[in-house]
């Protein structure tokens, strides 16, 4: 599997770490809310197919990536850098 | 009163042997060699600071970077290439550049990380060079793919390396001062098939 980082071009997967769906949404730290918290730490959708998630290119420029990947093909539909903070185009 | 510095000592001492190895009889396809750098630094601008960055490493050590991931220039005595979003490598043969560095990178800048220590600085050169490389490392060591000056951060089982292509068939490889002697063994394994000189 390859990952094009937006830095460093194509690479083997084996230079990433997946970090987590990218679909949670942290609360607030002083939140008290826990049905967010307990959201935040539990829920995923675990879809079949298109899947919003957090990778880190750590055995290269270390950027956080936000990441499509189809979770049937392990197809990788895009990627950015994850400091635009704006979601990528999986199912959310 | 002149300042003692203390020896330099390689990393690489015990298994660094001058000389010609391997299947040499039909020629050295690689000569490898430590370039031993006084100084190496990694400066790493805040983000939208990277061009502001950029012009004081032009001031300091006369080296204009080009645009674009990866990029790099070498002059031979002094270094620099991009291995990260606004993160660059740069190195000199002398010591003291981070004293020179260290006036000029302003807090609102960035930052600076005297890592002349820390690694270990090493030269695969020769006609096999791409050879050997990309028997270490998954990605593209030809040369419309990795430029002339280019930098390149990748690793070698789990030994985090910057690569800086030198010269048309010659890489300088950056690894951690702690690994280096186990990736020297391995870069002079993988060296054997095609005839290696240690300089």
């Amino acid at each position: 599997m390859l990952i094009t980082c937006p830095y460093c071009g194509p690479r083997d997967v084996i230079e990433f770490t997946y970090q987590g769906d990218g679909n949670r949404e942290r609360p607030q730290p002083a939140s008290q809310d826990l049905d967010a918290w307990n959201a935040y730490v539990y829920d995923r959708l675990n879809p079949a197919g298109d899947h919003n998630e957090i990778w880190q290119h750590s055995g290269g420029c270390r950027s956080h990536l936000r990441v499509v990947r189809n979770t049937i093909t392990h197809e990788i539909l895009s990627t950015e850098f994850a400091r635009g903070g704006h979601k990528a185009g999986g199912r959310s | 009163m002149a300042e003692q510095l203390p020896d330099r000592l390689s990393p690489l001492e015990p298994d660094y042997h001058p000389g010609s190895h391997g299947n040499f009889e039909q020629g050295v396809d690689v000569i490898l060699s430590e370039t031993r750098p006084g100084s190496i630094l990694q400066l790493a601008a805040w983000p939208g600071e990277e061009k502001r960055l950029i012009e004081v490493i032009r001031k300091i050590t006369g080296l204009a970077l080009p645009d674009g991931a990866g990029g790099g220039i070498s002059s031979g005595v002094r270094a620099v290439f991009g291995f990260a979003p606004g993160k660059f490598t740069v190195v000199d043969e002398a010591e003291g550049l981070a004293q020179a560095f260290a006036g000029a990178i302003t807090p609102a800048i960035g930052t600076l990380t005297d890592l002349s220590h820390g690694r270990t600085a090493l030269r695969i050169a020769g006609p096999k060079a791409e050879w050997v490389m990309a028997k270490f490392f998954a990605i593209d060591f030809a040369l419309p793919a990795f430029p002339l000056g280019a930098g390149r951060s990748t690793n070698h089982h789990d030994v985090f390396a910057q690569i800086q292509r030198s010269g048309a068939d010659q890489f300088d490889i950056y690894v951690f001062r702690s690994f280096a002697r186990s990736f020297w063994k391995a870069l002079c394994h993988a060296s054997e098939e095609v005839g290696y000189e240690v300089q």
